[in-house]
């Protein structure tokens, strides 16, 4: 177990590397110099000087693998990720800044699918071609086919037209107001859950409908366990392992989609800075909450396969 | 002679499977049926555009401006006076031109890392999948905005980075179905005989990785259709002047929304009946053909 969990471990190192190295070569390959783009908004006269101010002040004033070496000492030996081109902050103030919003919106999201898509899927399964089978599958379709920007615009015009509500805007920070602040959550937290619980329902469905054709539910029948009993203990125990797997993969769903609800909710998360930082052009900050954020998906990969192994021990051995 | 009854035979083995296939699919799948059946009619909408549209998607007229629907208008105006049913129809045509293009390049992107990736193992297969591991690290919306903003909206940027996305991340499905296939014995047999690597890649390791790579594409073009309707929303998809569903939703007319909500409500339904539509089809094709693909969801 602990050999699987070092290799495991070891394996992190070159993909680290090797995101580093996406974020800093796609950053490289912006179109048009960042230099001249603040050189002209700014609209300075003494264009030399200026522009070796601002190149010194970038760090663009080495070679390339110098300024890699750099950024990534920075980030390693001191957790900075460099400065905003746009704000006095850090990046690193920044994205500490906004992580909370994104993280606490994905948290509700993920908890929410699994409390709708795993019943529902169990459910699917036990009537197999039954009438509750085909209902909970088409919703499981369907909740994969809606697109959740548009659930997201519709819940913001047709209570507001109609009823003359409208969901909240004002953000309230958690540690300010939490039962405010989790009401605000709530709805785009569940528009953003609707594709996972679709998928994560359809995962449950086929991964029960599997376990249940195993001898060891045939033998567990033949003792004459209860329905009950042979369902939750022995069927539920085993199909769940790939459905947590979905949940690991989704992850980084979670955070493409939170971009969206972001955006449409007006919530100061992750997404919004990134956005907003693309509007702006502020290079370093998306490249640094490309990184952070990549790093989060890699460490949230190994949580979920140890847990895997831990899970289902046939795994370690291979 | 005889090498002509053998084509003929084989042809007619082909259009026989495909005939079996859609008996198949009639009987045994009626949401998939109807999946294929909205897929047919986007398709038809999208070729015939011109034809069905009722008015120039683009012509602007300050006099009707975000009208409610009409007789001569059947599901009103935008706010610069188009007709929002002729929009639709035109923005069927870039969903299926970007969906089908990106899901194409995204199987040739997926075939050509996965199948030596899988085939060769080795150093190759290893320095290939820690790329692909890298590169899935990244948010797909995420990577694909970043890339957007530095291409520049378009049709083309889209296919390219929509495809080449979703292709690094199915290269794992070809990877793994090559392995699988690399294992039967016309293989070793293949080998004994002394065929060339390229030639077992071509006639015997291909062929049999075809129904993996069928249900990828059936269930990658629903995803790419709401992928670029989501960019177009969020402003890095399509420019503006192309009527497209995700463009119509831009946040930006959120006030036009207000007063006129149908502006809102059609273009994400007529999107959302398509990627279901998408969604149905590739249900069906993957339990016809595959469905051991079926942990892909």
């Amino acid at each position: 177990m602990s050999i699987y969990i070092i290799r495991r471990l070891l394996l992190v190192i070159p993909t680290v590397f090797l995101v580093s190295l996406v974020v800093f070569v796609s950053v490289r390959l912006m179109p048009g110099d960042i230099v001249d783009l603040l050189l002209s908004e700014q609209g300075s006269v003494s264009v030399t000087a200026h522009r070796e101010q601002i190149e010194e002040l970038l760090g663009l004033n080495v070679p390339a693998h110098v300024q890699y070496f750099r950024w990534m000492r920075g980030i390693f030996l001191e957790g900075n990720l460099g400065q905003s081109l746009r704000s006095s902050d850090t990046v690193t103030t920044l994205v500490l800044h906004r992580l909370p919003v994104t993280l606490e919106l994905g948290a509700l999201a993920l908890l929410m699918s699994m409390l709708a898509g795993i019943p529902i899927g169990i459910y699917s399964s036990i009537r197999q071609d039954g009438v509750g089978d085909y209902v909970g599958r088409s919703i499981a379709i369907l909740a994969i086919s809606v697109p959740h920007f548009w659930l997201g615009i519709m819940v913001m015009l047709y209570p507001s037209i109609y009823w003359g509500w409208s969901p909240p805007i004002e953000y309230v920070p958690l540690t300010e107001d939490p039962v405010a602040n989790i009401k605000m959550m709530l709805i785009p937290a569940a528009i953003l859950a609707m594709i996972l619980a679709g998928q994560v329902m359809r995962m449950t469905r086929t991964m029960m409908l599997e376990a249940l054709r195993q001898d060891y539910v045939r033998t567990a029948y033949a003792k004459g366990l209860r329905e009950r009993t042979v369902i939750i203990r022995h069927a539920v125990k085993n199909a769940m392992i790939p459905v947590i797997t979905l949940i690991g993969i989704s992850f980084p769903f979670l955070i493409g989609g939170s971009l969206v609800i972001e955006q449409i909710f007006a919530l100061p998360g992750i997404g919004r800075l990134m956005l907003s930082s693309l509007e702006g052009r502020d290079y370093t900050t998306v490249s640094g909450v490309n990184f952070i954020i990549a790093i989060f998906v890699v460490v949230f990969n190994v949580i979920i396969d140890i847990s895997y192994s831990w899970l289902d021990p046939r795994i370690r051995n291979t | 002679m005889s090498s002509e009854v053998i084509g003929t035979a084989l042809v007619s083995a082909r259009r026989s499977r495909l005939a079996d296939f859609t008996r198949r699919l009639l009987r045994e799948k009626p949401l998939g049926t109807m999946g294929g059946a909205i897929i047919l009619v986007m398709v038809f909408t999208a070729i015939f555009a011109d034809f069905l549209a009722p008015h120039d998607v683009n012509q602007i007229n300050i006099f009707n401006t975000l009208e409610g629907p009409s007789s001569k208008f059947w599901l009103g105006t935008d706010e610069v006076g188009s007709d929002v049913l002729s929009r639709l129809i035109y923005g069927a045509r870039v969903s299926v031109i970007i969906g089908f293009s990106a899901t194409a390049l995204h199987v040739v992107v997926a075939v050509i890392i996965g199948l030596p990736s899988g085939f060769f193992g080795g150093k190759l297969d290893i320095l290939a999948q820690r790329l692909v591991d890298a590169w899935m690290a990244f948010p797909s919306l995420l990577v694909v905005i970043t890339i957007m903003s530095m291409a520049g909206r378009g049709t083309l940027q889209l296919i390219m980075v929509l495809g080449v996305t979703a292709g690094i991340t199915h290269s794992r499905v070809v990877r793994s179905a090559v392995i699988a296939t690399k294992e039967n014995v016309y293989v070793d047999a293949a080998n004994a005989l002394g065929c060339t690597p390229m030639r077992i890649l071509a006639r015997h390791i291909m062929p049999n990785i075809m129904a993996p790579i069928i249900v990828i594409f059936t269930i990658t073009i629903g995803s790419v259709i709401i992928t670029e309707a989501g960019l177009s929303f969020l402003g890095y998809g399509l420019p503006p002047e192309v009527a497209s569903w995700g463009g119509m939703l831009n946040w930006e007319g959120r006030n036009y929304m207000e007063m006129a909500p149908g502006l809102a409500f059609w273009p994400g339904f007529v999107l959302a009946l398509a990627v279901y539509g998408t969604n149905m089809f590739g249900d069906a094709m993957r339990d016809l053909l595959d469905p051991r693909l079926r942990q892909l969801s």
